[in-house]
């Protein structure tokens, strides 16, 4: 058993630490005032090789792995949780049910635009009526000639303004349930694809959440991703994966708020002394630092399993909802650490504190990761 | 174009603090970082490379664990590293420093040599333009910009105290760049992903054309005698008098400190 980093992995971390610094933090609050999606970051991000880390060489990705990309949400979300999951869902729910399931020739297709950072990815699961209980799909898509056509809405698509390819899920035999559910990959030029409104969210205000709007949106057979009918598990094991890189970005952010709270309790004098004098002070922190370091080891594990091939479903809920909880945690602390101060727009911890809350909630709520450990544990 | 990057490991002295009590450097822990002016070289050194054409290699001196910025180099994409190391070189002060290097350049082929203005550690920009001394290279020091290359020669843009000098410099030629003249690429994810499975070149004392004497501490003759902290500068006397005897007054004290 071995706790360390690898060489590579240190020396990515120093990248990613420096760009993160540079290029992402100092647009942060900025990104989340406007809520503006961050293009120029996304640009250079994707000239660094980052929208394609975990994918081979043979489809441009790095030729990297699930823990580099971890390293990757960690950071960045550490400087700006919007900037996180843009990558997160780029490359856990489009590139990578597109590498996980696609033929030779949707991979070939699609795979080098992606990790290229010349197209941006989403995924579209979720619908009005269909949140936790996904298998409520009411998107139909119905085989005619060389196409089918798909009719529905899907809701809260991260990245859906900017990109240009989805991974959208669709009843294709609504008699047969779950087993009833085909993936598809629709392109945004598709005739009858249009992305609605964006969203007015609490945090990760940048992320361009917006509804996907399919009216005999005509989508060739050639892009149905996996067999028909096996929708659902790919979506299943497309969120597996997409867990971790949201207990990264999770994780990035409680770190953020942390090394925030650290740096104001040496600064802030009350009764003649700097706050982290007090021991009150102290304590919590030690917990929240205990707390942060156990969600890391969480996360870390996942990724390994995942890159080992190895089971790590469970992992990935386990790491998901403790790095949740933990963002949650110590973003709201450090809010209430900073006082006043916290509580305005001029320190970065209200927004990480707005940011922390999705965490609970996307990418399967912290019931639904209960649920998944669970049943893990009982079956 | 052949280019070669001489580089250096150094302590990251933003990171340093001081012996409040000694006024030593408290050196553990800090971390090693590529020292800042040699990356502002390397950054010349790649872009010089996509508009010509060619080949970057990158060239240190130091222990084995200098190996760690020629990995960095290789993840910005460099084309080869040499790691130069042997207990002989061991105690160099700049002249044997600059010695050693020049020994290993004269078995490489090159066009440019690119150096760092100067080291965070020991501030004497000093390596550079001996090393140009060695091999009797025209030098540019304080560059910043190549505005233009040709097959045999360069135009330089350097920086100094008033502005600018555009300078042309027939090669081989030897620059020194300062880390404030450009930025720096990051590292690639996959320059990272590869850079430990390429290949470090190991050279030692016997790899290089320079006699033993000129190298490490016996090619050193660099003594230092005392090292200290700078003392604090005291608050200074004010005095009441009328402006043009206050202008005399500070005209005195500059001549004195032999700044006018």
């Amino acid at each position: 058993m071995n706790f360390s980093l690898t060489k590579t992995q240190e020396l990515f971390l120093r990248m990613i630490r420096e760009f993160a610094d540079k290029e992402v933090k100092p647009l942060a609050a900025e990104v989340d005032e406007q809520e503006r999606f961050p293009a120029e970051t996304v640009k250079k991000m994707a000239g660094l090789g980052l929208m394609g880390i975990p994918f081979p060489t043979e489809y441009g990705g790095a030729g990297g792995d699930n823990l580099l990309y971890s390293l990757a949400v960690e950071e960045l979300s550490r400087a700006c949780a919007t900037t996180g999951v843009i990558l997160s869902a780029h490359t856990s729910l489009c590139a990578a049910p597109l590498h996980e399931f696609g033929s030779p020739a949707q991979r070939a297709k699609y795979l080098p635009r992606l990790a290229s950072g010349e197209w941006l990815g989403a995924f579209g699961l979720t619908e009005p009526n269909a949140g936790t209980d996904a298998s409520a799909q009411q998107t139909t898509a119905e085989e005619k000639d060389d196409h089918y056509l798909l009719n529905g809405n899907k809701i809260f698509i991260t990245n859906a303004a900017r990109a240009r390819v989805y991974i959208v899920f669709a009843m294709t035999d609504k008699s047969k349930g779950t087993r009833g559910i085909s993936a598809f990959i629709v392109e945004r030029d598709f005739p009858g694809f249009s992305v609605g409104k964006e969203e007015k969210k609490m945090g990760i205000r940048g992320s361009a959440t917006c509804e996907l709007i399919m009216t005999n949106c005509i989508v060739p057979k050639d892009n149905l991703l996996g067999q028909t009918g096996k929708g659902f598990g790919i979506a299943m094991k497309t969120l597996d994966g997409g867990r971790v890189g949201i207990a990264a970005q999770a994780l990035g952010i409680a770190q953020g708020a942390l090394d925030e709270t650290v740096k104001y309790v040496k600064e802030r004098k009350q009764f003649g002394k700097a706050i982290g004098q007090f021991q009150n002070t102290q304590f919590q922190l030690a917990d929240l630092e205990t707390k942060v370091q156990a969600a890391r080891l969480l996360v870390r594990s996942a990724a390994f399993k995942k890159d080992k091939g190895l089971p790590y479903a469970a992992d990935a809920a386990m790491a998901k909802l403790f790095a949740a909880e933990t963002a949650m945690e110590v973003a709201t602390k450090a809010v209430q650490f900073h006082g006043g101060y916290g509580y305005t727009r001029e320190y970065p911890v209200e927004r990480m504190m707005r940011d922390a809350k999705i965490t609970e909630i996307y990418e399967g709520t912290s019931e639904v990761q209960r649920m998944v450990i669970a049943s893990h544990l009982l079956k | 174009m052949n280019i070669i990057v001489c580089i250096k490991q150094v302590p990251d002295t933003t990171e340093i603090k001081l012996d409040p009590t000694t006024g030593t450097l408290l050196r553990d822990g800090v971390p090693s970082i590529m020292n800042p002016d040699d990356k502002g070289g390397l950054e010349i050194a790649l872009r010089l490379k996509e508009q010509r054409g060619g080949q970057v290699t990158v060239l240190t001196m130091g222990p084995p664990q200098a190996e760690e910025i020629l990995r960095e180099a290789l993840a910005m994409g460099v084309d080869r590293a040499i790691l130069l190391s042997d207990r002989k070189f061991a105690g160099a002060d700049t002249l044997a420093t600059s010695n050693a290097l020049a020994g290993a350049l004269r078995t490489l082929p090159f066009d440019v040599v690119i150096a760092g203005r100067q080291a965070i550690d020991g501030d004497t920009a000093q390596v550079g333009p001996q090393v140009a001394e060695h091999l009797d290279l025209p030098q540019v020091t304080y560059a910043e910009e190549i505005a233009r290359a040709d097959d045999n020669c360069l135009t330089v843009r350097r920086a100094i105290e008033e502005g600018h000098q555009i300078v042309e410099v027939a090669l081989p030629c030897l620059l020194t760049v300062s880390a404030g003249a450009v930025r720096p690429r990051y590292m690639s994810v996959r320059g990272v992903v590869e850079a430990h499975g390429r290949e470090v070149e190991r050279w030692n004392f016997d790899s290089i054309s320079v006699d033993e004497r000129r190298v490490g501490l016996k090619g050193s003759p660099t003594r230092v005698f005392k090292s200290f902290a700078r003392g604090g500068r005291n608050a200074g006397t004010p005095r009441e008098v009328d402006p043009g005897e206050a202008a005399e007054i500070i005209i005195e004290r500059l001549q004195e400190k032999f700044i006018l």
